[in-house]
């Protein structure tokens, strides 16, 4: 029993300072965009001062604007893409070049960001030499640079859906004379409905998230707001930055905690409604 | 079982009128149009963009717009393709600056997977063991930086680190140093940034192995008169090598090219193979050497990720 007892103080420990090397620099990145001082590390008083800045920025809410339509078109097409190449991994059986297929969906998960940039950019270089598109490059460019990364993300999320639901649904409707295609449309879409939610939203993050691709990919004019955030940052710490953190952080955080609530009362129901069930029996 | 005998096309009625042909013919070959979307966007936006890297890296470097020799003077002569295959590799490996570039981003990020292990294990299992209430909270305290930028979590460390820096002034504060230490633009703030950018993806598939361990064979060699620490060097350390292996594999990848880190963190004074590739390509507009060193790139690192691509795929097909 001691040792135990000893051991649970360990992981404790572990957990905790875990816990606080991964919050503290985004509490203070938080904290420091209330500094009126113009030195980000040196405290001159409480102000909202670059908050005023930051909205008055043009530049920076075109970049925003733009970052959020690649993240809206992107995660669409990504999860129309992911989903149907989820689908034909998992209930087509084999079908002629799979492994290629398979090979294709799983690959941009590991593969280096500057890799997949580079190889797109000159793919559109000579695209434009040989059939003259894409003309310029930007936003079509960058939101083809996304879909290309995040559907992956999506199939792989249905993939594991598909393959953790069992299929009696699906086969009861087809043995009620349902044909294959109503069966997907009727039976397995609803099913895999909230997986397709949860990679819309992923597509929606990993591209207001992307930089490198997007730095590779992108043409004059067509400014990303990590972009515009790198490079700013890379002269140094930016009272304005830390404010425009501070405004994402915040509202990701309450994304994430609001949808991690909603997604525990449905469980809790769920178990509720099961354990009902079962004592009825 | 799905009769995958459907793709292939059955005969049309050519009298029919052009709609409810098109119909016919969907609802039979729905199933290779499902397949045909997603398998075309690959083949055109993951595929081809490589062929197009590996030709362009047997390229010969040329003062032109696109920077290197036409293809079609090579293409049709084998002999001069061969010469060109070893000018832009034989210059890396003659190099000194390229190799050690390698060889520094595989140091960093192997030492860098091994620091998020030993932090990462026992969190994972600290998570684990939790009850199921803290349990919920403490992964959505590890998934939610995930989904914050990453680009901000690695500024954040620059305003920590930096010589006027919260770590700094701290340490002043507190009488332990008298002048700022140099922390920021060097290779210790690198190793911070990945460790810490890197650590949910180290955390979160050590979870998932460790759940679904069994807890029975842990109490049965606890009932035969194991001590903890033999139970977890004998069951639970060699039950959870597939998550290890998965999360160091999500770690040791994606930080050998990185880019970003060493870039904010380590200024000019640490080189890393991501950021050498980036400034060959845009500032010294070296098309044919930057896709070079990302062939060798993908060659370095195509060991690790077919292992990472075998693990997974045998645990979504279960």
């Amino acid at each position: 029993m001691h040792n135990t007892g000893k051991r649970s103080r360990f992981l404790l420990t572990v957990t905790c300072f875990g816990l606080a090397f991964l919050y503290i620099p985004m509490i203070m990145l938080i904290i420091y965009s209330f500094n009126y001082s113009k030195l980000v590390p040196v405290w001159g008083g409480f102000s909202t001062r670059w908050y005023g800045v930051l909205f008055r920025s043009e530049e920076i809410w075109n970049s925003v604007a733009l970052s959020l339509k690649i993240a809206v078109v992107n995660a669409c097409f990504a999860t129309l893409l992911g989903t149907l190449a989820g689908l034909a991994l998992v209930r087509f059986g084999s079908f002629k070049g799979r492994t290629l297929f398979s090979g294709m969906i799983t690959a941009p998960l590991v593969m280096p960001e500057v890799i997949t940039g580079l190889s797109l950019l000159l793919l559109f270089i000579t695209l434009g030499d040989m059939i003259g598109w894409p003309e310029k490059r930007g936003f079509t460019t960058i939101t083809i640079a996304h879909i290309t990364f995040s559907m992956a993300y999506v199939a792989i999320i249905i993939q594991s859906r598909l393959v953790g639901m069992s299929q009696d649904l699906e086969e009861a409707a087809e043995d009620l004379g349902a044909k294959p295609f109503r069966v997907m449309i009727d039976i397995t879409m609803p099913l895999i409905a909230p997986g397709m939610l949860a990679g819309w939203l992923l597509a929606f993050t990993l591209s207001l998230d992307d930089l490198i691709i997007a730095s590779f990919v992108s043409g004059p004019g067509a400014i990303t707001m990590p972009m515009l955030i790198y490079s700013r940052v890379r002269l140094g710490l930016r009272p304005d930055i830390n404010a425009l953190a501070t405004i994402i952080i915040l509202t990701v955080a309450i994304g994430v905690i609001l949808a991690g609530w909603i997604m525990l009362r449905q469980q809790k129901r769920r178990e509720l409604e099961l354990s009902m069930s079962s004592e009825e029996d | 079982m799905i009769n995958t005998g459907e793709i292939n096309s059955p005969p049309v009625d050519s009298t029919s009128s052009f709609k409810t042909r098109l119909l016919h013919s969907l609802q039979h070959n729905w199933k290779s149009v499902v397949v045909f979307i997603p398998y075309f966007w690959l083949l055109l936006f993951f595929l081809a963009p490589f062929i197009i890297v590996l030709k362009i890296s047997l390229a010969e470097p040329a003062i032109a717009s696109p920077p290197f020799q036409p293809m079609t003077e090579w293409v049709d002569d084998g002999i001069i393709q061969i010469k060109l295959v070893f000018e832009n590799f034989a210059y890396l490996w003659e190099d000194d600056l390229y190799f050690n570039t390698y060889l520094n981003s595989i140091k960093i990020s192997s030492i860098s997977t091994v620091i998020c292990l030993l932090i990462g294990y026992p969190m994972a299992y600290a998570i684990v063991s939790a009850s199921s209430s803290y349990k919920n909270i403490l992964l959505m305290l590890i998934i939610l930086p995930f989904w914050t930028s990453f680009l901000l979590r690695v500024y954040a460390w620059m305003g920590l680190l930096a010589d006027q820096g919260t770590i700094n002034s701290l340490l002043i504060f507190l009488g332990i140093i008298d002048d700022p230490i140099r922390l920021l633009y060097t290779p210790f703030a690198v190793y911070v940034g990945i460790v810490y950018t890197y650590l949910p993806f180290m955390i979160l598939p050590l979870y998932a192995n460790m759940e679904k361990l069994d807890t029975t064979l842990r109490e049965a060699a606890a009932d035969l008169g194991a001590k903890p620490s033999i139970t977890f060097l004998t069951v639970t350390l060699p039950l959870t090598i597939p998550g290890i292996i998965a999360g160091s594999l999500l770690v040791f990848i994606p930080a050998t090219g990185e880019f970003v880190i060493p870039d904010l963190l380590g200024g000019g004074n640490v080189l890393m193979i991501g950021r050498l590739l980036y400034n060959e390509f845009t500032a010294n507009h070296d098309w044919p050497v930057a896709s070079a060193v990302a062939i060798i790139l993908l060659i370095v690192l195509v060991l690790p990720m077919m292992l990472y691509q075998h693990t997974q795929g045998k645990q979504v097909e279960g």
